[in-house]
C-alpha cells in the first residue's frame, strides 16, 4: 500500500519536500513506517525524537496504518 | 479561545477574552522573540504549525488544565510565519477565582505546549539557520 506522509520543520528540509509517498506492506504499523523512513532518510536518526501522527493524534509504534490515514512526521517540536 | 494566526498578536485582546466577573485573577504569559541564542544574534524566527493537530493538542492541554485547576476561562493564541525580535509568538491567558491557580495553570499550559504542540521554529542567524531543539 502507498501511504502519504506529511513532513514539517527539519523533517521537511531533510526529505526535500512537504509530502512523501511511502510504499509499505498492507497492515504495516507505525514502527514499520519509521524504519522505512529512516532507511530512506538516514538523517532522521540524528534528530532528538521522531514521532508519527496518525489522523492528528500522536501514534504508538503498534498503530496499524491504512492508505486513507492522514500520516505526519513530527520532528522535535519548538513552539512557544 | 484557541487560535493560530499569521497576524500580530494583541495581549489586551487575549486578556479580554478570559475576563469574567467570577474570576479574581488573570495570569497572562507572553512569549516573545529574543534577539540572541547562545551568544549568536538572531535576525528572525520562522514559525510553522501542523495547524489542525496543533489546535487539537492545544485543546487537550486546556482540558487537562481544567481538570487540575478551577479555571473560569483560558486562551491560547500562537502566531506563525516570520517574526522579528521582539515580536510576540504566543499569548496564554487564564482566569481563576483566586490568583495561585491562575499562575500554576498558565505555567502548566505553556510548559506543556512546548512539549506536545506540533509547532516548529527556525532561528535565522546572520550566518546560517537552525531548527530549534531538533538535535540532541
Amino acid at each position: 500500500m502507498k501511504v502519504k506522509v506529511l513532513l514539517f520543520g527539519i523533517a521537511r528540509d531533510i526529505a526535500g519536500g512537504a509530502q512523501q509517498d511511502v510504499e509499505l506492506d498492507t497492515g504495516a504499523n507505525v514502527d514499520a513506517l519509521k524504519k522505512k523512513l529512516t532507511g530512506m532518510f538516514p538523517r532522521f536518526n540524528d534528530l532528538k525524537s521522531l514521532m508519527i501522527a496518525v489522523n492528528n493524534e500522536y501514534a504508538h509504534g503498534s498503530t496499524v496504518l491504512s492508505e486513507s490515514d492522514e500520516v505526519a512526521i513530527i520532528p522535535p517540536v519548538s513552539g512557544g | 479561545m484557541i487560535e493560530i494566526r499569521e497576524t500580530p498578536l494583541d495581549v489586551a485582546e487575549v486578556t479580554q477574552a478570559v475576563t469574567t466577573p467570577t474570576a479574581g485573577g488573570i495570569d497572562v504569559f507572553v512569549g516573545t522573540v529574543r534577539n540572541e541564542t547562545r551568544g549568536k544574534k538572531v535576525v528572525r524566527l520562522e514559525f510553522e504549525a501542523y495547524e489542525k493537530m496543533a489546535l487539537s493538542e492545544m485543546e487537550k492541554i486546556l482540558i487537562r488544565a481544567r481538570e487540575k485547576w478551577p479555571i473560569e476561562k483560558c486562551a491560547i493564541v500562537h502566531r506563525v510565519g516570520t517574526l522579528l525580535p521582539p515580536d510576540i509568538a504566543v499569548v496564554i491567558a487564564v482566569s481563576t477565582p483566586h490568583r495561585v491557580a491562575s499562575f500554576e495553570a498558565c505555567r502548566f499550559i505553556i510548559d506543556t505546549l512546548k512539549e506536545t504542540v506540533p509547532i516548529w521554529k527556525k532561528e535565522i542567524f546572520e550566518d546560517g539557520a537552525e531548527w530549534v531543539s531538533a538535535h540532541p
